[in-house]
């Protein structure tokens, strides 16, 4: 066991970061094979149209890593690596809106 | 160590078939993936899956792992018989790095050993969750981080190693988001890369603010008369109290933009407001004698528009 002090600063994988193709490759630890068919299948959307033009926001990183993850631990094909995403972006997203709404309706709880 | 019982791991019996095995370690896997599982501990139980699949899943594992007997049990106190890791097995050194002593002490001893070893290789990413309050992420904060990051040593045995990291959070990230810190993930092997390491933001229950992504929601109590008049009133916000102009004739559950008040970026959300009409108590003779003359002079029947 040792320790180590370090300060550092992150990047915040959101619509502010742009990245390329090589740089996805090595954040997801995948093969530039595998992305360029996400991004044929439609799983990923990047911005620009030839593969070198290919720039991945922040958050088209983090369904990348995701779906890497998913095809790879449940051997899932392309086609349902892509629908098992669009139901975990749907979920999140209701859950989030619930979440919200819950929180708006405060405590008008049906009183018996 | 403990002995691990693989076979209770995947819920199967000792004669199952690979394939049967194999769909045991599917349905689990589905299960417990930390990318889909609600469960509770989804990440740790999506490990010890893993690893039982790991040597039941391959036959020359199983049978290793089959030779120790059948008296073991779950959690008791376990040895390695001499000889075993003796024999080679194919396996990543980065999977080693997650699986259990147990495991290593059967199976790990050998790779770094074999020829054509050793291969260099990225160390793994690591996902850390990070739960910070709402005013935290409005202005950004640095946050003292304790990581246990698994590594392989020199001698090709996995290993814990502490550190502190002291890590800036910048302003105005939202629920849910990733930050990622290149390069502090676990260490590579043999001269690899380390991995990188990703924080994923949660923020906290705020007692009156619910972020919805950058905007911030906000129920506002109103008198009837703030609404039914119009007012300008006091609202609290991330950056503090700002003026809100009510406009005469308003209905509780009218929304309002306070655009920009929500937190930073670019562009910046909102604060929105909903406004919510709170009745005032009638415990005085005076009180009551002021809502029985607005129930005469006003004529108003609330439950018009449903027919009654």
């Amino acid at each position: 066991m040792s320790q180590v002090e370090t300060r550092i600063e992150g990047v915040v994988l959101d619509e502010g970061l742009t990245v390329t193709l090589a740089e996805l490759t090595r954040m997801c630890g995948s093969s530039g094979r595998t992305l360029h068919l996400m991004v044929t299948e439609g799983l990923l959307r990047p911005q620009g149209s030839a593969p070198q033009e290919w720039r991945f926001s922040g958050l088209e990183v983090r369904r990348a890593r995701r779906a890497v993850r998913l095809r790879r631990d449940l051997e899932l094909n392309l086609a349902g690596t892509a629908l098992a995403l669009d139901l975990l972006d749907e979920l999140e997203g209701l859950r989030e809106r619930i979440r919200v709404l819950e929180r708006q309706l405060g405590d008008r709880r049906l009183a018996e | 160590m403990e002995y691990k019982d693989y076979y209770q791991t995947l819920g199967v019996t000792r004669d199952a078939s690979q394939e049967a095995i194999k769909r045991a370690y599917r349905k689990l896997a589905r299960k417990y993936h930390p990318d889909v599982s609600k469960e509770p501990n989804a990440e740790a139980r999506f490990k010890e899956v893993n690893e039982a699949n790991e040597v039941l899943g391959d036959a020359e594992k199983r049978a290793a792992y089959d030779a120790l007997g059948n008296d073991w049990r779950a959690g008791q106190d376990f040895r390695p018989p001499p000889g075993a890791g003796a024999q080679e097995f194919r396996f990543s050194p980065e999977d080693a790095a997650e699986f259990s002593d147990f495991f290593s002490s059967l199976f790990g001893r050998e790779f770094h050993r074999r020829p054509g070893e050793p291969r260099r290789r990225r160390g793994q990413d690591q996902t850390v969750r990070i739960a910070i309050d709402l005013e935290e992420a409005y202005s950004g904060i640095t946050r003292q981080l304790r990581l246990d990051l698994p590594e392989v040593g020199v001698d090709g045995r996995p290993s814990s190693h502490a550190r502190t990291l002291n890590v800036r959070i910048p302003s105005g990230v939202t629920h849910g988001r990733q930050i990622r810190l290149s390069g502090q993930g676990a260490p590579g092997v043999h001269g690899g890369a380390a991995g990188d390491l990703y924080l994923e933001v949660e923020l906290n229950p705020h007692p009156h603010f619910t972020p919805d992504g950058k905007d911030i929601h906000l129920r506002l109590p109103v008198a009837p008369w703030e609404a039914a008049l119009g007012a300008t009133v006091q609202v609290p916000t991330l950056g503090g109290a700002v003026n809100l102009k009510i406009p005469p004739g308003s209905q509780g559950g009218r929304r309002m933009r306070l655009k920009g008040r929500g937190l930073p970026g670019d562009p910046a959300g909102d604060e929105i407001v909903i406004l919510e009409i709170v009745a005032p108590p009638a415990e005085t003779e005076e009180a009551r004698r002021a809502y029985r003359h607005m129930a005469e002079v006003l004529h108003f029947n609330p439950r018009a528009g449903l027919g009654v």
